[in-house]
């Protein structure tokens, strides 16, 4: 299947690792894998912060730039940022942009339940926790959401995990809490993002993880700087990244 | 709500200096949560419940006015005198004629987050009517002369030893008691004085039927009871927004109420009350029926839903950031999401416009929400609302602006990108500069030598895609 990556402008900058260990992932499970360096930014920060306008430029120059194609974005807020919010900014929305909203997926997302593939032939012989990203979990319904009582599946991540040779899974007890980044968030409430921060590396440090997973960079790199600044807890690594491991 | 203007950064830093509470204060509230969640799994079809109670409640948003004069009629009827208080001096100046008029000088009240909202003890206060709080956590706030923290559990904030030096101080109990048996003894001894010799009972409605004209009131200390059944003279108040067409529909509410709030199948006493007692002669009912600022929210098509919300807490509960920050950092009666969702349209925006930021958007409190208010997107339309009228700071308006422009440029991008790792090394080593609202409590990540598209274009894109032959388990 042909694919187009959409690689979130902080991962591009950032965090290279993790969208090229994402090609390797999607080459692996079959795929042709297509770039376009005109990307940019999705509009979250804009979007987030209440200025529509702003962000409703960029989700045009987005919207035209993979239109009508079948995208994969290794990060559930931005994937949710384009297929849910897009509608919240006032653009007028043809059938094509529409269909490109709806053929954007994240990573895990795709690979079970488009391609229907679970073994990755990955190998990583350690304990991990998983975080489950608010916008991948309550947005984009991937896991199981600890607040409703919907009939029990596994998230597409821990379906990939489970397939890991060598990977013990943990899940901290409260599965699914903030991690406190939120974005503009973490800057302009620095204290309570951080004090959430500490709290959810105390909850994935469970059961003796050696790092801590998930499928959003973003909270994982908050999650991970705190970790660092205080000398302990798991360290953090993105699912394509554990899936990228022979 | 209260007059003042809330500060949630500066409110919220002030309960984060210590550390040591706020683990214990999430600690508190996440186990109302998890006490939730368990009592949520025993009803089968929770999420169907769920959508009945919010199917009932669009009903009735649609239907207020028709609902209002049918359970006027059907109040009247049963025997209340109702009285409509357009704004909260209304509110306040009725029920004073009331008491006045009877010569109350002692009155009782329990849990009423409207009252709470228009300040009424305080102008009853000030006009020489004694009100003693009788729920226990918000008799504890009242003594300590400040605003519940929360609108289920008003005192949750404190702890045993602060509850038992402030008992100490008004009740006389031992010092240094702090044994909540013998402490809750205490008050209890207090308060039945004060029941028997108030003159009147206030209370607040859960739920006013409009083909009955009866109130329900949820309690689990009985208070509500015991502050109507002994005194001469009843004052119910509520908000429009409390009408439900039929006590079948209570039968909705009062099973997700108690399960969302603490995790119990029911409050220990739910009381409908219909008019005065007959059997007590010359008993009197009155019901002042509020709207304070709620006729502007039914006129916003955005975010009336708010006016669904039947004040479980669970939305709070759940909260990880007002499990941090706590209820006063919000600075309005109802804290949490829902303060935030219901602040912009009752106290205005400019006032409010820091709680709609006071969330990172986890979506938790939607999920929990028994009324199923969308309460994390309407956070995020009123960040919107917020922008469009300017009251989002101007750094934060600017930045915003300069990065879509920079952003609309792949060039200008991969540039500032460039300009950034060179100087993230700086900026790891804690020089400072904008970064440090981040570096201030973590570690930025090395920087990377290469951006994504600087790999793609070099080794990326030539290392070959699969052939079909790879395609095996694709
Ligand atoms: S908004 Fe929903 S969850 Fe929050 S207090 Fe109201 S009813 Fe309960």
């Amino acid at each position: 299947m042909d694919v187009h990556l959409f690689v979130p402008c902080y991962l591009d900058q950032v965090h290279p690792e993790v969208a090229m260990a994402t090609v390797t992932v999607l080459r692996r499970a079959g795929c042709t894998v297509h770039y376009s360096d005109q990307q940019t930014c999705c509009g979250q920060p804009m979007a987030n912060t209440g200025c529509a306008d702003d962000a409703a430029v960029l989700a045009r120059r987005h919207l035209d730039l993979f239109a009508g194609k079948t995208t994969v974005c290794p990060s559930g807020s931005c994937t949710s940022m384009v297929s849910h919010h897009y509608h919240d900014l006032g653009l007028r929305l043809s059938a094509t942009d529409e269909k490109t909203m709806h053929r954007t997926f994240e990573l895990s997302d795709f690979l079970v339940n488009v391609l229907g593939v679970t073994d990755l032939k990955a190998r990583f012989p350690h304990k991990v926790s998983l975080h489950q990203s608010c916008h991948g979990l309550r947005e984009l319904g991937l896991g199981v959401m600890s607040e409703r009582r919907d009939p029990p599946k596994l998230g597409p991540a821990e379906v990939l995990l489970a397939q890991v040779e060598g990977l013990t899974l943990v899940m901290p007890e409260r599965r699914d809490e903030c991690c406190g980044f939120g974005g503009t968030f973490a800057v302009a409430e620095a204290d309570l993002s951080a004090r959430m921060g500490h709290d959810r590396c105390d909850q994935l440090s469970q059961g003796d993880a050696e790092y801590m997973t998930g499928n959003d960079q973003s909270c994982l790199m908050h999650l991970d700087g705190i970790r660092k600044r205080r000398g302990k807890g798991p360290k953090a690594i993105h699912l394509a990244e554990i899936l990228a491991c022979q | 709500m209260t007059a003042r203007v809330p500060q949630f950064h500066v409110d919220s830093e002030k309960f984060l200096a210590d550390q040591e509470r706020v683990g214990w204060h999430d600690g508190a509230l996440w186990h109302l949560r998890y006490k939730r969640d368990l009592a949520t799994q025993v009803v089968p079809d929770w999420e169907k419940l769920r959508d009945q109670a919010a199917a009932i409640k669009a009903h009735v948003l649609d239907h207020i006015p028709t609902l209002l004069s049918q359970f006027i009629t059907n109040a009247e009827a049963a025997g209340w005198v109702v009285h409509l208080a357009p704004e909260a001096d209304d509110l306040k100046r009725i029920v004073l004629d009331l008491l006045q008029k009877n010569g109350v000088t002692k009155a009782v009240k329990s849990k009423s987050m409207l009252t709470e909202e228009c300040g009424l003890n305080h102008h009853l206060e000030a006009n020489g009517v004694e009100v003693v709080d009788t729920d226990l956590g918000e008799r504890i706030v009242q003594l300590r002369h400040e605003p519940p923290s929360h609108i289920v559990v008003p005192a949750i904030h404190l702890k045993r030893g602060e509850i038992g030096e402030l008992f100490h101080e008004h009740l006389g109990t031992a010092k240094g008691e702090d044994d909540p048996i013998r402490l809750t003894r205490a008050a209890r001894a207090d308060l039945r004085k004060r029941f028997i010799g108030a003159q009147a009972g206030l209370t607040g409605v859960n739920f006013a039927v409009a083909d009955s004209g009866a109130i329900v009131i949820c309690t689990n200390e009985g208070n509500a009871d015991l502050g109507t059944a002994l005194q001469p003279l009843h004052i119910a108040c509520m908000g429009v927004e409390k009408l439900i067409p039929t006590a079948a529909d209570a039968g909705v509410f009062l099973r997700l109420l108690a399960r969302s709030a603490t995790g119990q199948p029911i409050t220990t006493y739910s009381t409908h009350i219909r008019g005065p007692d007959p059997t007590r002669p010359g008993h009197q009912a009155h019901l002042v029926i509020v709207d304070a600022g709620r006729r502007r929210l039914f006129a916003d098509d955005e975010h009336r839903r708010a006016l669904s919300c039947i004040r479980c807490g669970a939305c709070l509960n759940t909260c990880p950031v007002y499990r941090r920050a706590s209820g006063h950092a919000y600075g309005t009666t109802v804290p949490g999401p829902i303060g935030a969702v219901l602040a912009p349209a009752m106290i205005g925006t400019a006032k409010a416009k820091e709680l709609p930021f006071a969330s990172t958007l986890c979506g938790s409190c939607t999920n929990v929400c028994p009324v199923k208010i969308d309460l994390h997107d309407q956070l995020l339309s009123w960040r919107r609302r917020l922008a469009r009228e300017g009251h989002v700071p101007f750094s934060k308006r600017f930045a915003m602006k300069i990065g879509a422009q920079a952003l609309s440029y792949p060039w200008l991008f991969s540039l500032g990108g460039k300009i950034a790792r060179t100087f993230w090394g700086l900026a790891r080593k804690g020089i400072p500069g904008p970064h440090a609202g981040w570096t201030k409590h973590r570690d930025l990540p090395p920087a990377p030598k290469q951006s994504f598209r600087g790999w793609w274009k070099s080794d990326g894109q030539n290392q070959g895609n699969p052939t079909n032959k790879d395609q095996d388990h694709g």
